[in-house]
């Protein structure tokens, strides 16, 4: 039978949807604690980190690793806000709104990266380089207005501080801001 | 990287190491690090315990708890095995100082989390940081890595025929998950929704183990108290309050940062002198003093002692001590909508009251603000919010309600601006705009 093929297949080693670095630390992450299945919610999250969101083929290998079904594994990425289960873009804008930030002009800031990038809450630029959300506190409160872009902070900004966040990002992408694939 | 802050009055007993590269062990070292645990090893945990009672540290997520005591009902002989679990989920809006801990002295976080073990008989730790803290992950991470190194972590530490080992563990978003049972949920691998209580984590909590819940900032603290001695870290705090407190100071002010100062020391001072006052010289109209939960005060309650107790009195809470100020220009339906925003968006959904107060309070205070208000949503905003408090398994749904009920009390007049089809009377001036 195809699924159950499917089944042996993942349990082999060398197959896995995760370059070997990552494969390797997932493999650390099963064993270090108590309880193997505390190494869920990491796993999930660093396996988000490379594929760029947690896919099928995400959930599935989790569930294999962990020794747990999809369902149990969907039933607690569902809860975690960082997960999510579509693509984003490869670089995620994520303005803080909550009080302390709102208080010193975080929407503004916000407003300023939706024309710069000229897209809406939860969406993908085009050229998949950056996303943008608003965001709930993410502990910068002292440092407002603060954003995250994936896991790097940025804080004190004002409006005027968007296009060269935007542009040092666009050149660690490799992409030219005018690409002609754009 | 954060700006870090000072000024004369502080008091700087846990941030003393901050800005002076003591995330690298050496470092470290050279600054009195782990002599605290060596000397823990050789006194034993029932010194550990009366040190950390005679400190009268108590709880720095918000609760305020004395930690000796907490440490104190773990059962000596246990058949399962015994856990540290340090909370570094710091999400509590306004809310900022763990973050620096992490940053600039992890190995304190390390010696505090042994200590903690040494006390209760525990072999082994976590340290779960919240899943946004990455970077500051991969400094605990590093860390941890030069203490078993260095022998502090392992199966014979200090060369002492102890084991003690720490896990480093992320989050992935959630709140609710600062709750200490909640926690243990996420950290077992399951959604992070609470459990009932009791029994108590002292009692019955990690993997079915007794556990030790700490906030990172207290433990932290635990390797200075052990170090000044309990007694010395008591006299610099205030009656039933030891020691000094790292106040997140944000919003309207002049210097926002994070500054230690001793516990008791005076509301109104630390924002006009500490914090510079009020941004652009304008006027107060009012001071969350504790993280978004604790209830909102008037410019004309702020001359008090900011510990649990005196700040209990004027009817709010000391909290997770994150000071947010509130300038004149400043809606606060608005704000309180967007406190309950983040609350509505938190809720776990697992008690009825939270996840459906949260859920209305967030629709009629969205309504009201954009002027399709009425006269009776000012009193239902308070009676939602009144019914949810008590009446959840965890403190989520207080900490939503509680401020509700304080922005509606003391700021019935701005409510009341509201209706009529009137549009908000500080729209223009606002920094807060539409959510």
């Amino acid at each position: 039978m195809e699924w159950s093929a499917g089944v042996d297949a993942m349990s082999d080693e060398t197959m896995t949807i995760f370059s070997p670095h990552l494969a390797a630390r997932l493999d650390a992450l099963a064993a270090r604690y108590p309880v193997r299945r505390s190494a869920l919610v990491p796993m999930l999250l660093y396996a988000q980190d490379e594929i760029g969101y947690v896919s099928q083929a995400v959930i599935a290998e989790v569930a294999e690793r962990i020794g747990i079904t999809e369902l149990e594994v969907r039933n607690v990425a569902s809860y975690y806000s960082m997960l999510h289960f579509k693509p984003v873009g490869r670089y995620k804008v994520q303005v803080c709104t909550s009080i302390s930030c709102a208080l010193r002009g975080a929407d503004e800031l916000y407003e300023r990266f939706q024309k710069e990038l000229g897209i809406g809450a939860e969406d993908v630029t085009t050229d998949g380089i950056f996303s943008l959300e608003k965001v709930e506190c993410i502990g910068e409160c002292a440092w407002a207005p603060a954003i995250q872009v994936n896991y790097d902070f940025h804080e004190e900004l004002s409006p005027a501080h968007v296009p060269g966040i935007l542009a040092s990002y666009r050149g660690k992408s490799g992409v030219g801001e005018k690409t002609p694939h754009a | 990287m954060p700006r870090l802050v000072s000024h004369p009055h502080e008091v700087k007993i846990v941030s003393r190491r901050f800005g002076k590269g003591a995330a690298n062990i050496d470092r470290y070292l050279e600054l009195g690090g782990y002599e605290s645990a060596w000397k823990c090893l050789q006194q034993g945990p029932e010194w550990i315990i009366s040190e950390m009672k005679a400190s009268n540290l108590r709880g720095r997520g918000g609760a305020g708890f004395p930690t000796g005591l907490k440490w104190s009902f773990v059962p000596k002989q246990s058949a399962k095995p015994k856990y540290v679990l340090v909370n570094g989920d710091e999400s509590e809006p306004g809310t900022c100082k763990d973050h620096l801990i992490f940053q600039h002295d992890p190995h304190a976080v390390i010696e505090g989390t042994i200590i903690a073990g040494l006390a209760i008989g525990a072999k082994l730790g976590f340290i779960y940081l919240r899943g946004e803290y990455r970077g500051l992950l991969e400094i605990m991470e590093k860390a941890v890595a030069e203490a078993y190194a260095r022998g502090f972590l392992g199966k014979n530490i200090f060369k002492s025929n102890t084991e003690f080992q720490i896990i480093t563990h992320t989050g992935a978003g959630a709140y609710e998950v600062g709750e200490e049972s909640a926690l243990m949920e996420s950290l077992e691998g399951k959604r992070g929704i609470p459990r009932i209580k009791p029994p108590f984590p002292a009692v019955v909590g990690l993997y079915g183990g007794p556990t030790v819940i700490n906030n990172a900032e207290t433990i932290a603290t635990v390797p200075h108290i052990i170090a000044m001695g309990g007694a010395a870290f008591a006299a610099a705090g205030s009656p039933g309050n030891g020691g000094t407190r790292l106040f997140s100071i944000s919003g309207h002010v002049e210097r926002p940062g994070v500054y230690e100062l001793p516990m008791g020391y005076n509301l109104k001072k630390m924002i006009y002198e500490v914090a510079g006052g009020v941004r652009g010289g304008r006027s107060l109209k009012a001071v969350v003093p504790g993280g978004s939960s604790t209830p909102v005060l008037l410019p004309e309650e702020i001359d008090i002692g900011m510990d649990f107790d005196q700040v209990g009195k004027a009817g709010s809470m000391l909290g997770s001590a994150g000071v947010i100020v509130i300038d004149d220009r400043t809606c606060m339906v608005e704000f309180a909508l967007r406190t309950i925003s983040f609350y509505q968006h938190e809720s776990c959904g697992w008690c009825i009251p939270c996840r459906e107060g949260t859920d209305w309070l967030k629709k009629t205070l969205t309504r009201f603000h954009a002027g399709f208000g009425e006269a009776r949503d000012i009193d239902n905003i308070l009676y939602l919010a009144e019914n949810m408090m008590g009446r959840t398994f965890c403190p989520l749904g207080d900490a939503a309600a509680m401020p509700m009920v304080a922005f509606v009390k003391k700021f019935r007049w701005e409510f009341e601006e509201h209706l009529g089809g009137r549009t908000c009377p500080f729209a223009r001036h606002a920094e807060l705009a539409a959510v």
